[in-house]
């Protein structure tokens, strides 16, 4: 079991409380009067950070509602499918041609033209010094004595059958809050983006043993999983993992985006 | 930590696998003191019983010395005469002694002994005696053999849209025509593998193709809304474009030789507009149109007892009159789409005169006098009047079997026969096979399955593709099946078994059509890259 998912454990093996879910509907039915109350008593940075939050969240209402009324529309379909790829007719009325597939067709196409097939959207990154990329741990009796014990202060990918060697032994610590599971993956021709869970990391520029840390910097190629998108290979196989290159400082960000090599 | 157990070393495994293959050989010869069992032959498809009863030693009864004893009931003596049969022994309560079509009944495989099978039926291993009549259905199985197709023999590049329709000649396995997304349909001459005639008209999508079943004229239906005829000897068009359809064609089906007016053959074309067209195909004029359904028609069939079947998105099945285009059955018991339909005689309606012998008869009274002989083989009952069955699969997940049509009035076709359950997710594609024993269904839920012909119980489910299966095409002596799915992939199966016996990879995406041509020697699919591919054995 990994190790962060205590609580999972704890709920599977004993259940929740019982009074869990009336607690859950009646926080959720009073919280439209937080709502209203932060909005009004709120006050300095924290009001300007309150209204900034909500502010993305009508954007994001706004939008789903308009979705929702979009797939309300009747007698969608065939004359706007003219311009797209031929069907044949027994696809021709079926409107589940997944974004999926239009990944794969894609990246199918792509492959036919064998272009660039070694090249990476980045080529260059800036060098990371071990001063920054490591805060030497000095805390205990033993320890700040010979100072060997190294905390990663970079966001890192931590594979889910990891447990921790015993605190005495353990050398590099990969702090619980810069782990990462998953990676928002972009398709460079098609500008979708999709969520995928991280596999490995393959290549970390700076160093081998980053790489080995799984350390994930700018320009650090992942491995993520692709099942759900359904991608198949000449011979009939299922895809399920495909590369893709870091491309912002997770660091600063807060979250991983990467672009799928193709 | 519980001790984890070593791998089997190299020589224990050696072992293992040999006492396996020795297991495996042991015969299972029957005992020879077993007596014998009175049997009763009954041709399969029409129920009649072959000859007398007739005594045989249990000891004696393989699969080859039944086909031998039924050969000469039925007067075939010479041994260049005979027609290998399948046998089918019922299984359950009552043993073999009722031969009504609805109980459950097992097939004897080419290498087994009734022996075998009835001890195996017997729980207790209580044989029937001599004074019980095991009832032994027949059916006869195709004199020729189609070959496992295994290798691509071709791939053409040429259309530069993707193939949406692929259909062969029903002549030979040298011609094949191809409609793609690029406007244009093709003729390939797959003998060399090289593209015979672009035919160049349409101004969208060619949707579907289809051959006359003599093989001199070749219908292309289009996203364009018209059909075309085309001579594919010259490849050129005949005549102008068929119009009337407002908007694009789904499917076509030709008149079924025997029964064309000579030299006026006749084409049934459904549209998205939701209706069918019958065209004059020489005067290029339309007959009738069948306007009744409420959406699109999804698929046309036209039987050889003067019937017309559509299937339409408006959850029916119509059943016309070829004749003058009046409304005989509505067929409403689906809850959804209804996709695609298949004849239980859509195999000889398709190659009329043409069969595996090569033999063509010279005049056209001749060649009708065959077609119409062959389908009446085909389409043979035990009230002596050709019949048909449908299938009709659907969107709500299931299949129903409908018919007898063509059988006397008395009985009630608009109830089905049969509702074929088992698809998780919409099926597609369903075909008949042959020799009506069998049908295949193709659904999204990469699976294909196999169910009975006459009862629509279940037999198998093929499972093997990774993606949703779009079509099926069983082979002419109907003992194998090729799918095409969505994975990219093709695959063989071999039907008695239920068995994958070949796969054969190549596309690089999905395979929209397929097709076994008729004499069985080639398959010929094509799919969104572009490339036409021949497969042989």
């Amino acid at each position: 079991m990994p190790q962060n998912e205590y609580i999972e454990r704890f709920q599977k093996q004993h259940g929740r409380r019982l009074d869990y879910e009336e607690r859950k509907r009646k926080r959720l039915a009073r919280e439209s009067h937080k709502q209203s109350a932060d909005a009004q008593n709120l006050r300095g940075l924290r009001a300007k950070m309150y209204q900034q939050k909500r502010h993305k969240e009508k954007i994001a209402m706004k939008k789903a509602i308009k979705a929702h009324e979009e797939r309300d529309v009747k007698g969608s379909g065939a004359g706007d499918k003219d311009d797209g790829q031929p069907l044949p007719q027994y696809l021709m009325d079926r409107s589940d041609q997944t974004r999926a597939k239009a990944l794969s067709s894609a990246i199918k196409n792509k492959r036919a033209e064998k272009a660039a097939k070694f090249q990476v959207p980045l080529p260059k990154v800036k060098g990371i010094s071990e001063e920054e990329m490591f805060k030497v741990v000095k805390t205990g009796k033993k320890t700040s004595k010979k100072a060997w014990k190294r905390m990663i202060t970079k966001p890192t990918f931590v594979g889910p059958d990891f447990t921790r060697r015993p605190v005495k032994y353990e050398r590099f610590i990969r702090p619980m809050g810069l782990r990462y599971k998953k990676a928002n993956v972009t398709h460079p021709e098609l500008g979708v983006t999709v969520q995928l869970p991280i596999i490995s990391v393959k290549k970390n520029p700076q160093s081998p043993m980053y790489t080995q840390l799984g350390v994930l910097t700018k320009g650090t190629i992942v491995e993520v999983n692709v099942s759900e998108l359904g991608l198949v290979t000449a011979g009939g196989k299922v895809v399920w993992g495909r590369w893709a290159q870091v491309t912002n400082n997770p660091e600063n960000d807060g979250c991983l985006n990467a672009v799928l090599l193709v | 930590m519980a001790t984890l157990v070593p791998p089997p070393s190299k020589r224990q495994k050696l072992t293992a696998s040999n006492l396996a293959k020795h297991q495996q050989d042991v015969p299972t010869a029957p005992p020879a003191d077993l007596g014998e069992v009175r049997i009763q032959f009954v041709d399969r498809s029409t129920g009649t019983p072959q000859g007398d009863s007739v005594l045989v030693p249990l000891s004696q009864a393989t699969t080859r010395n039944l086909a031998l004893l039924v050969n000469s009931i039925e007067g075939r003596d010479e041994a260049h005469e005979r027609i290998p049969y399948r046998f089918f022994v019922a299984v359950g309560e009552g043993g073999g002694a009722d031969g009504d079509n609805d109980t459950d009944e097992i097939g004897l495989a080419d290498g087994d002994d009734l022996y075998g099978r009835l001890a195996a039926a017997s729980k207790g291993g209580k044989l029937p005696g001599t004074e019980e009549v095991i009832r032994v259905r027949t059916a006869p199985q195709a004199v020729f053999k189609v070959q496992v197709v295994s290798r691509c023999s071709a791939a053409v590049s040429g259309h530069g849209q993707p193939i949406l329709a692929a259909q062969f000649s029903p002549a030979s396995a040298a011609r094949l025509a191809t409609g793609s997304g690029d406007n244009t349909a093709r003729v390939w001459d797959c003998d060399t593998g090289t593209p015979l005639h672009t035919l160049k008209g349409h101004t969208s999508w060619v949707l579907a193709v289809s051959w006359s079943p003599d093989g001199t004229l070749l219908a292309t239906g289009s996203n364009d809304a018209t059909v075309r005829l085309w001579d594919p000897v010259k490849g050129q068009l005949e005549g102008a474009a068929l119009q009337g359809h407002t908007k694009w064609i789904t499917s076509l089906a030709w008149e079924p030789f025997h029964a064309q007016q000579p030299g006026r053959p006749r084409l049934a074309s459904s549209s998205k507009d939701a209706t069918v067209r019958v065209w004059d195909a020489v005067a290029k004029r339309i007959d009738f149109a069948l306007t009744g359904h409420k959406g699109s028609v999804s698929c046309v069939k036209w039987g050889g007892i003067g019937l017309l079947y559509t299937a339409s998105h408006d959850k029916t099945v119509k059943v016309w009159s070829a004749r003058n285009g009046t409304l005989v059955h509505t067929l409403s018991s689906h809850a959804h789409w209804v996709n695609h339909l298949a004849l239980s005689t859509d195999a000889v309606l398709r190659t009329a005169f043409y069969d595996h012998t090569g033999v063509v008869p010279d005049g056209l009274e001749e060649r009708r006098v065959k077609a119409r002989r062959r389908f009446e083989a085909a389409a043979a009952s035990s009230e002596g009047v050709p019949v048909e069955r449908l299938v009709s699969a659907s969107d709500d997940t299931t299949m129903f079997l409908w018919g007898p049509f063509g059988a006397s009035a008395g009985k009630n076709v608009t109830k089905p026969q049969a509702r074929l359950m088992g698809h998780q997710k919409a099926i597609n594609y369903v075909a008949f096979s042959p020799d009506g024993l069998h049908i295949a269904s193709a659904g999204f839920d990469n699976h294909v399955k196999l169910w009975q012909g006459s009862s629509g119980k279940f037999v198998a489910t093929l499972r093997g593709h990774v993606g949703p299966v779009y079509q099926a095409c069983f082979s002419a002596d109907s003992r194998l099946l090729v799918s095409a799915s969505k994975d990219t992939t093709l695959k063989v199966w071999e039907v008695r078994t239920g068995q994958m016996k070949g796969d054969l990879p190549g596309h690089k995406d999905e395979v929209y059509a397929v097709d076994w041509s008729a004499d069985g020697k080639g398959v010929g699919s094509g799919g969104r890259d572009k490339q036409v591919r021949i497969w042989k054995g």
